[in-house]
């Protein structure tokens, strides 16, 4: 980016001519989109291997129309817009991954098409492309498939009777306790064997993935902090308002898509704010938006909206929380 | 001032070069309510060619008495009467259709096309012209909103006028129909309208 800014002011004749432009003037050069985009991949691995286990057939049928859209979608509007086509960086992959992890096993193919369609195009391309867009492209796409096919994503959507899997056959727990009041045993939770949309069922995975990614410092640390703070918060107070229901603190956290979304979907650096402090608070209202829609909404779960709205606050977070310059007055 | 343009300039302006949506992107709020379907979107275009035509008529008729400081209040009069009118009218007549509008009809009273097209044209022109102009952008209004309205139509329920025209298999987009859908068509139909205008 540096290096592009330089070609571009400078005379070619002008050898001698100190450069003056903006910093960060040291960058890691290794740090590029393409690489930030594999450790998402990466990090998405025990993930997805976990739906492929629990869901077999259904996780390997999303996947593929997910992927295969994204870059058909990535493709075919980045031409409409007359620039090159930039497969390489891998973003159209992690957008169709995590769509696909967050759709449930059994939608119907087009579900899949029309959301990676929508979140490529309307989620992303049409802000300027990769970097520029407000929403987290996947969870755009996911909602106006969520909107348009409520009957297919809706609690029952998730639910086949029918299906050889032992997964699919069951509500998902979020819907059982929320209309029977069924508490899931914690460990299927945790090591993920209950219904739910692709990616969301395994807990552990969702943690081996978050960590991998916090490490290598792809995703910032802060925002998955401050979700699962809040998250724990809140779940406690309706745990002591309401001990006999018997869903703890650990089944909000395990349950439902909260550490898939904390640390793979809230996570995404162009939709999250710059500073940390920032994050922390993204962090904060996303996790509070998650439970506010968990308690009180008629939805059981409420990942997705918490992400896009806290995604619409994000330029707002972003300037309060400017930081003062060394040395500047107060 | 400069010269005005002729009743058949207006007329033409009025349907694509100036199309009130489209190009002026004047009343929105209408535009995006009544497009679920074809049926309500062509009964308020409908409704807006009667108020537009008469009360640029009107206004036409006495832009010789009208007082800058008082012209927008004569206006809104004007234009109120014909609403009533339209607005009893399809409760009379058709009483179902009326229901789905809702406030939608009266709300035509505030309409920025009308007022605009009084203000523009009506209030500076012959009788003649104002209605030529009230015609074309009423046509202009009316295209704008079938095309929103096909499009979310055809694809929240596979039908148009109620009619089905895509095969019973079709998954209905229900966000089509609802308010997404509509932010959704008219940004999108917006932005083709101003691609291809671009590329002439």
């Amino acid at each position: 980016m540096e290096n592009k800014q330089q070609t571009d002011s400078v005379p070619a004749e002008a050898g001698s001519v100190i450069h003056v432009a903006p910093s960060p003037h040291l960058s890691d050069t290794a740090l590029t989109t393409q690489r930030m985009m594999m450790d998402v991949l990466i990090a998405l691995a025990p993930v997805v291997g976990m739906a492929l286990y629990v869901f077999q057939w259904y996780a390997v049928h999303q996947l593929v129309i997910c992927v295969a859209s994204c870059f058909a979608a990535e493709s075919l509007f980045t031409t409409m817009r007359g620039k090159p086509i930039t497969l390489k960086d891998y973003s159209a992959a992690v957008t169709g991954v995590i769509l696909a992890m967050s759709l449930p096993g059994t939608a119907p193919w087009y579900v899949g098409v029309i959301a990676s369609f929508v979140a490529i195009g309307i989620g992303k391309v049409i802000f300027g492309g990769i970097g520029m867009n407000i929403f987290n492209p996947a969870m755009v796409g996911r909602a106006f498939v969520m909107i348009a096919f409520a009957s297919a994503l809706g609690a029952t959507g998730y639910e086949d009777a029918l299906s050889k899997i032992d997964a699919i056959t069951q509500a998902t727990p979020l819907t059982a306790f929320k209309q029977n009041g069924i508490v899931a045993p914690l460990a299927d939770l945790f090591w993920g064997s209950t219904n739910g949309s692709l990616g969301e069922t395994s807990a552990l995975a969702c943690i081996i993935g978050g960590l991998y990614l916090c490490i290598r410092r792809t995703a910032s640390w802060e925002i998955p902090a401050g979700v699962i703070l809040i998250s724990a918060v809140i779940g406690e107070i309706q745990c002591l308002v309401n001990p006999q229901a018997g869903w703890t603190v650990l089944h909000h956290l395990c349950g439902g898509a909260l550490l898939f979304g904390a640390f793979f979907i809230a996570t995404d650096p162009v939709t999250s704010p710059l500073t940390p402090k920032g994050k922390f608070i993204f962090g904060i209202g996303v996790g509070a938006f998650i439970m506010l829609l968990r308690l009180f909404s008629g939805y059981p779960e409420g990942v997705m909206f918490a992400v896009l709205l806290m995604n619409g606050v994000t330029p707002l977070i972003n300037r309060w929380t400017i930081p003062r310059p060394l040395g500047s007055a107060k | 001032m400069a010269e005005q343009p002729t009743a058949s300039e207006r007329f033409i302006q009025g349907i694509l070069p100036e199309n009130p949506v489209y190009r002026q992107v004047l009343g929105l709020c209408p535009t995006l309510a009544v497009t679920n379907g074809m049926k309500p979107a062509m009964t308020m275009a409908g409704a807006v060619l009667f108020v537009l035509v008469c009360s640029n008529i009107i206004t036409s008729l006495i832009r010789g008495l009208l007082k800058p400081h008082l012209r927008i209040i004569v206006f809104t009069l004007t234009i109120a009467t014909f609403v009533t009118i339209a607005d009893r009218f399809l409760a009379a007549f058709m009483y179902d259709m009326s229901k789905a509008l809702g406030p939608y009809i009266p709300l035509i009273i505030v309409n920025c096309i009308i007022i605009c097209r009084c203000e523009v044209c009506a209030s500076k022109q012959g009788v003649f012209t104002a209605a030529s102009d009230a015609v074309g952008q009423s046509l202009g209004y009316a295209l704008a909103l079938s095309s929103i309205a096909i499009v979310r139509e055809v694809l929240g329920t596979g039908m148009i006028f109620g009619y089905r025209v895509l095969p019973e298999a079709w998954p209905d987009w229900s966000i089509m129909i609802l308010p997404p859908g509509a932010f959704l068509t008219l940004g999108l139909l917006m932005g083709t309208v101003n691609w291809f205008s671009e590329r002439k």
